[in-house]
């Protein structure tokens, strides 16, 4: 009997990733949302009054116009985004066979430019870029985050854990330090959240515009006085793919609103 | 690419009080911003929005650089009659954008 | 929330007789809002009442505050709100923006998104059908976001 129960406990240790001490237990989890004020809550809610939605509308245009010396379109590879997106985005940073590495959303956009359109890449942070990304992971709005599931990540979700743990810059502070030590407390005026990324990219009204998940990690490097990893950097692949992967489970929001 | 986000109900009854809803995609550059290098960035907003029911001007707002990017606006109208609405922007630097929705009233 | 404003509206309007209370012409705010008000008011009588403005007291960040205006109002063929105006006092230029709705409109309300540089005041100004002026202003703290990004 207590044999059976030994087996039925390592089980379970190998199913579910073992949290380090001061990592947040899965039940504890809460999206950025959850810290919003009630005006930044109805700004998301309603379509009609979330400008992230302005960039699907674009990336919805884009979607389906052809570019590049191939001619072709997402479209015409892809069909019905609303068929063939939905769930994608939840598991992305994912891993490219080729490469042998993960690459993010807007790295796979870009692959799929460079591969099969014979287009130029976008620009990190470039209008179409965001607008692409936005209107594919909308697709995938409401689905449980899955990223991080192919075995072939591990090494790189533990790297992302490390970098997650490594403190950093001038004010010597890691990401954990106040996403999974201090969430809930204050930093001036802004409530410090889990840093949980369930929806990117997302409209930042401090930004007055949408964003990637490496811009926000870029500017809280900057934040502690840290040298930020450049745009598309392997460091802020891995960060992603483990922030992805602690909020497996949580469902996308994309596109957000935060402050 | 200008892209603008607007809500009117598809259907009212006469006389009905219906709220109309807009966004739509600008910078909003308030002219009061400098770059690294301390020169001034230029204006560039959407000075003005028009908004016309079946031809008749029923809304008009004139915008200054403190609102916020991608500018919304909520108003509000009397459904009189089945027929369209057409939305205008105007701004800085020859910007013009236009929409339009229908609207069926019984 | 919305159910809330309509019974505000809905009580202030069957209230028929409000208070006609003549306050100092926005005692203690700079010369430049003073004169941007003057510019749409003119010499007319500022009177306090009849304009609601809905803004958080706290905003999260100046960059993006949801505002809106409502003023009490039957909306008729011969009262009615002709014009709505908004101003601030602590940004580079005190007009945020002039609305402008007519007896058609059903409801005098109007929604935007406005940019506040600091922690100030906001005004707003309806003009009636009888061309008399009120106003309601409202205070607004701004925090800043921790870690905002240096601006490029």
């Amino acid at each position: 009997m207590s044999f059976l129960r030994a087996i039925a406990v390592t089980v379970m240790l190998a199913a579910a990733p073992v949290l380090l001490a001061g990592e947040i237990p899965p039940g504890e989890r809460r999206s950025g949302y959850s810290f919003m004020g009630p005006d930044t809550r109805a700004m998301q809610d309603d379509d009609t009054s979330n400008p992230g939605m302005l960039f699907v509308l674009d990336g919805e245009t884009l979607w389906t116009a052809k570019g590049g010396s191939a001619g072709k379109a997402c479209a015409d590879c892809h069909g019905d985004a609303r068929e063939t997106m939905k769930g994608v985005a939840a598991r992305y940073p994912a891993f490219d066979k080729t490469l042998g590495r993960p690459v993010t959303l807007d790295q796979r956009i870009n692959l799929c430019r460079a591969n099969h359109q014979q287009a130029t890449p976008l620009p990190y942070e470039s209008r179409d870029l965001l607008a692409l990304s936005a209107f594919v992971a909308h697709q995938s709005r409401g689905a449980a985050i899955t990223a991080a599931d192919d075995p072939q990540l591990k090494p790189f979700v533990e790297q992302g854990r490390a970098l997650f743990m490594l403190r950093q810059g001038q004010l010597n502070l890691a990401c954990a330090n106040c996403h999974d030590d201090n969430y809930d407390k204050h930093l001036a005026g802004a409530s410090v959240t889990q840093g949980q990324p369930t929806g990117y990219p997302l409209y930042r009204l401090e930004w007055q515009t949408l964003g990637s998940l490496e811009r926000r990690l870029r500017s809280c490097m900057s934040g502690v006085r840290a040298q930020a990893y450049d745009y598309g950097a392997p460091e802020l692949v891995a960060l992603e793919l483990y922030l992805m992967a602690r909020a497996r489970g949580m469902p996308m929001e994309s596109p957000a609103v935060r402050p | 690419m200008a892209s603008a986000l607007i809500n009117v109900p598809a259907r009212a009854k006469r006389g009905d009080v219906v709220e109309i809803r807009t966004l739509t995609s600008h910078i909003m550059e308030t002219g009061f911003r400098r770059t690294a290098a301390g020169d001034l960035v230029p204006r560039d907003i959407i000075t003005s929005f028009t908004c016309r029911y079946n031809g008749t001007e029923i809304f008009r707002a004139d915008l200054f650089p403190a609102i916020a990017a991608n500018p919304y606006l909520s108003f509000f109208t009397v459904a009189r009659e089945s027929g369209k609405f057409e939305f205008e922007w105007i701004g800085d630097n020859g910007f013009v954008s236009t929409a339009s929705a229908s609207i069926t009233v019984e | 929330m919305p159910s809330t404003r309509r019974q505000f509206l809905g009580f202030t309007v069957t209230a028929g007789t409000i208070p006609i209370v003549t306050i100092h012409p926005l005692e203690a705010t700079p010369a430049m809002l003073s004169t941007a008000i003057r510019n749409v008011v003119g010499e007319a009588q500022l009177r306090s009442g009849k304009v609601r403005l809905d803004i958080p007291p706290l905003v999260e960040n100046g960059n993006t505050v949801p505002m809106t205006v409502s003023v009490a109002s039957p909306m008729t063929a011969t009262d009615y709100v002709k014009s709505i105006h908004v101003f601030n006092e602590k940004n580079p230029q005190p007009n945020i923006g002039n609305f402008h709705l007519g007896p058609w409109a059903g409801r005098a309300q109007v929604a935007t998104r406005i940019r506040l540089a600091d922690s100030q005041k906001v005004v707003a100004i309806a003009r009636l059908s009888d061309d008399s002026f009120w106003q309601v202003a409202a205070d607004v703290v701004v925090t800043l976001a921790a870690c905002t990004e240096e601006v490029n």
